[in-house]
């Protein structure tokens, strides 16, 4: 049995179902992050795990301990809130020590539990301090140490970066990981940013509407997504999705977009070509992500399967690292990654090269991936 | 000339004058509202001669504070001639546990109403709130019989009780609207922490609510000492509030009306409020304010 | 090896759910009792035969019958109608034009707010004996416009039975300005400045500006302020007794008066009773729209 199993949860509000039937078997020393879009269902999931909201039907352990009927407080769980949380009355020491305090823990040892933590983050300097004389970052901090000082069994994180500026997000996103890399204390993180997701977790859960959409590795997310709404919500920029109609002649499978400006171009489907066996249709989704459409230079030189047209660029958005670059396929607005300093420049034709390889293929109708 | 085309100074000049009405109308508006007390603090210092000869707006000629030690001491109420202090007294011992009892179970009825919400909430809210807006006179004659039954008739306790019973409604809406903007996360954060019902109570939503508690602190203060219909109806004899003792002293004095002892009388009565309005003002509008503007 | 939980663990968790409905219930009984039950009570007590002392026998709508037959409760509605319409009127009046000129960044504001307020912080009795005194026919106002040179002028209103009711008007009015006029000044101060700046631009004139825009942004402001005042001025009884004692005679007369002097003087508990739950429904009558409303607003709001 997995450290952390999460069975068949379902919850109801009235007619409403908010979680469908979640199962995730989490297993010791894991990163789970729950990462999907506002309304899907994701902070509902951490609030039963944690004790704060009851399920209708379903069971979570711990441990292999059935927490259902207990108190979030004998669950052996810490919680990070999205606002941090913190008693404001306190100083940073007092709301460290709450937890402690609460459990009967005497004086010297929760000192002494406070100091530990207060080192391993270096907030020493702060202790004496209300929450309300510190920096977004280091409230951070503090109601991590809070949850670090319980040395609990279960991390829950409910979007603690979210109030964060941009810059400071990516410091405390590094910190997370370490923090983890050093302690291996099973975590379940909730977000709705999938580049953290992608950056924290050693599984990811994708959600909408209550229903796990697809649970595996980031690997496995971002490379073999299980249906077009993973597909397009991991990676940034999103994945192109554009559907087209299948020809097969003597080279095997092919996909025929249109190109604005240029006839249209015929795209093997090589490499993906066992994922159309079964398939009746007469069109698929083609899912590639821009990183796969770039300009001839860049192509992969590993891949034995790029085809290479000129387009017509419609925008050019230059972000530094790279240069994105938009053009029309099959009428439908498709984005390339090209390197910095290529040359192209809006309603101007420039060569483009897809890698077949990283091509993912999904059902036109029921929108999951084909093979 | 059009109206457009001024020179500055005329502009400037039309700007002054409205300025000057906008000033002049204000202070005259003020003058009007300190008219009253004026008059009351200046007759009080007279001698009973100055006062019947004298304009009620002149100050003293010859300033004398026997009309306010004959209103605390000796003035004459109902049967009795020992002056209000007694009275006076009367309206602390009142005032006191009122207000403290009414504050606290408010208090906590707002913690319970945001925070441990259940089915069915908002009608109890909504119980309570209108039981603010009752004229009292609608509960004036089953009170009286129930303080008789409880033996607490033309007594103190039974006007404290009436003053808590009457009071929760406003104390549980000033703390259920501030505990209402309290962040929930905060408690489950302690939940998780392991508090328990008092304890997330008294650690972490008390000690932040020093503000709401000087608001009602105020405003029940305020209300409980200047009542008058309780206190005339529920205590009229030995037990009576200063306001009823006043009005007895004012209204049913025989013979020569001693006016100078009856403003030395009201100041007395009028300045415990006076004084909290003076030192924590601002808190008293808040409460107005809250008791105006609900949600 | 999962852990059992024991029974008392069992009932110690029951009663930690229970604990916050146990807080609640004392008060909950309490306004129940002390509001609902009683007014149930006094209901009961205006169709009975009450006099001096409650008498549970019914008597259907004798006392509603008896009381609408007495000249003296027409007098109080009368009254209650000209003081209400005057004060409401009157104090909304004053109160928005004193907000209007003190939000004209006067820099005197912090002295002037204070003073305009003060009155709320007097008892009604308070007020009654000073503006007695200052009416006072003899030795009040009266005297001292004299005094200044108006030998003329008279100011016998406290004891004329036609115009008494207008001290009454005058002394409320002083007492509840101040408090409508700071409801203004907060509701002025809530208006978003952008709207006026864009109302500038159009070439709006300061008395449209007032009239068009700012004074509509105003109306949960009216609302509260007519709804509290409508409140006070039907439940106004310290005032009445200090200021005029109901008189002369019962010129002065308000159903909050009449309802005292009727269930405890008179002897006539249950006509008393019938005006109380008159006083009651119209209260409610406003009242409780309100409060719906009110209520709801804050679901959506939610």
């Amino acid at each position: 049995m997995a450290f952390l199993d999460i069975r068949g949860i379902t919850k109801r509000f009235g007619n409403l179902d908010v979680l469908k039937g979640i199962d995730i078997a989490v297993e010791a020393g894991a990163f789970l992050v729950l990462v999907g879009p506002s309304g899907c269902g994701k902070s509902t999931l951490l609030n039963v795990i944690a004790g704060l909201d009851q399920m209708t039907e379903g069971e979570i352990h711990i441990n292999d301990t059935c927490v259902n009927t207990l108190h979030p407080s004998k669950r052996d769980i810490a919680m990070v809130f999205q606002s941090y949380a913190l008693y404001p009355n306190m100083t940073v020491a007092q709301n460290m020590a709450f937890g402690l305090e609460m459990r009967g823990i005497a004086k010297p040892a929760r000192e002494r539990a406070v100091a530990e933590v207060a080192r391993t983050l270096q907030i020493e300097h702060l202790l004496a301090r209300k929450p309300s004389q510190l920096s977004g970052g280091q409230r951070q901090r503090v109601a991590m140490g809070r949850a670090l000082v319980r040395q609990p069994q279960v991390f829950l994180f409910d979007e603690p970066l979210s109030n964060l500026d941009a810059k400071l997000r990516v410091e405390m996103r590094t910190e997370i990981k370490r923090l983890h890399q050093a302690m291996k204390t099973t975590m379940v993180y909730v977000t709705h940013d999938q580049i953290e997701a992608m950056t924290l977790a050693t599984q990811i859960a994708v959600m909408k509407s209550g229903e796990i959409q697809q649970l595996g590795t980031p690997q496995e997310i971002y490379t073999r997504p299980a249906n077009t709404f993973v597909g397009g919500f991991m990676g940034s920029p999103a994945m192109n999705m554009i559907t087209a109609p299948i020809e097969t002649d003597a080279g095997g499978a092919a996909l025929r977009l249109a190109v604005e400006g240029a006839g249209s171009i015929l795209l093997p489907l090589g490499p993906v070509q066992q994922a159309l066996a079964g398939f009746t249709g007469t069109s698929v989704i083609l899912g590639l992500r821009p990183e796969a459409i770039t300009d001839p230079d860049s192509a992969d030189r590993g891949s034995r399967a790029t085809v290479s047209n000129n387009c017509l660029v419609e925008v050019v958005e230059p972000a530094g690292s790279d240069t994105f670059a938009v053009t029309r396929l099959a009428g439908v607005e498709v984005i390339a990654r090209m390197r910095a300093d290529a040359d192209v420049r809006p309603g101007t034709m420039a060569p483009f090269t897809f890698n077949m390889e990283k091509a993912v293929l999904f059902h036109p109708e029921t929108q999951q991936r084909l093979g | 000339m059009p109206a457009s085309v001024r020179t500055p100074a005329e502009a400037a000049g039309t700007a002054r004058f409205w300025r000057t009405v906008i000033y002049v109308t204000l202070i005259v508006f003020a003058v009007m509202y300190l008219l009253p007390l004026f008059v009351m603090v200046v007759t009080s210092f007279k001698s009973l001669d100055e006062v019947r000869d004298g304009n009620m707006l002149s100050p003293p000629i010859r300033f004398t504070v026997e009309p306010w030690r004959a209103a605390w001491g000796t003035a004459c109420v109902g049967v009795s001639c020992e002056g209000i202090a007694g009275f006076f007294w009367n309206s602390i011992k009142m005032v006191v546990p009122a207000v403290a009892i009414s504050t606290l179970m408010g208090a906590f009825n707002g913690y319970v109403l945001t925070k441990w919400r259940f089915p069915g909430h908002r009608w109890i809210f909504a119980l309570m709130l209108f039981g603010c807006f009752i004229p009292f006179q609608v509960v004036l004659v089953p009170t009286a019989q129930v303080l008789g039954m409880l033996g607490i008739a033309n007594s103190t306790a039974g006007l404290v009780l009436v003053h808590v019973a009457y009071g929760l409604g406003f104390t549980t809406l000033f703390f259920r609207n501030y505990y209402e903007a309290f962040p929930n996360e905060l408690t489950r954060a302690a939940m998780i922490d392991g508090a328990g019902f008092f304890q997330i109570f008294w650690r972490i939503l008390l000690p932040s609510s020093g503000p709401i508690i000087v608001v009602t602190v105020i405003f029940q203060f305020t209300n409980i000492w200047n009542d008058f219909l309780f206190g005339a109806s529920f205590a009229a004899g030995n037990s009576a509030p200063m306001t009823v003792a006043l009005n007895n002293l004012v209204n049913s004095s025989t013979g020569v009306k001693e006016y100078n002892v009856h403003m030395a009388a009201a100041m007395i009565a009028a300045l415990p409020t006076l004084l909290v309005y003076v030192i924590a003002g601002r808190f008293f509008v808040r409460g107005l304010m809250a008791g105006a503007v609900k949600g | 090896m999962p852990r059992r939980r024991r029974a008392t663990d069992r009932t110690i968790g029951w009663l930690q759910a229970q604990l916050p409905k146990l807080v609640l219930s004392p008060s909950l009984a309490i306004v129940l009792l002390f509001v609902y039950g009683f007014i149930l009570w006094t209901i009961v007590l205006s169709f009975s035969r009450s006099r001096i002392l409650p008498v549970y026998t019914f008597a259907g709508f004798d006392a509603y019958e008896r009381l609408w037959s007495l000249p003296n409760w027409y007098v109080a509605l009368q009254n209650l109608a000209i003081f209400g319409v005057l004060y409401i009127g009157l104090c909304t009046l004053i109160g928005l034009a004193l907000a209007i000129l003190l939000d004209q960044r006067i820099r005197i504001e912090g002295l002037l707010r204070p003073i305009y307020l003060y009155p709320m912080a007097l008892s009604f009795v308070v007020t009654g004996t000073a503006w007695k005194w200052f009416l006072n026919p003899g030795l009040g106002l009266e005297k001292t416009v004299r005094a200044w040179g108006w030998s003329d002028f008279t100011f016998d209103w406290l004891v004329n039975p036609d115009m008494a009711i207008y001290t009454i008007v005058i002394a409320a009015i002083w007492q509840s300005s101040g408090f409508v006029m700071a409801m203004f000044l907060a509701g002025l101060r809530g208006i978003d400045n952008e709207l006026i700046r864009a109302a500038q631009i159009d070439g709006a004139s300061p008395f449209k500006l007032y009239w068009r825009i700012i004074i509509p942004q105003l109306r949960p402001a009216f609302l509260s302020a007519v709804i509290i005042l409508a409140h006070m001025a039907v439940k106004s009884y310290d005032l009445v007794i200090a200021l005029t004692g109901g008189g002369p005679g019962n010129a002065t007369e308000l159903p909050a008066t009449f309802m005292y002097s009727y269930t405890f003087t008179r002897n006539q508990m249950a006509v008393g009773g019938a005006s109380a739950v008159i006083m009651l429904m119209t209260i409610a009558a406003i009242i409780v729209p309100y409060l719906y409303a009110e209520l709801r607003a804050d679901d959506r709001a939610r």
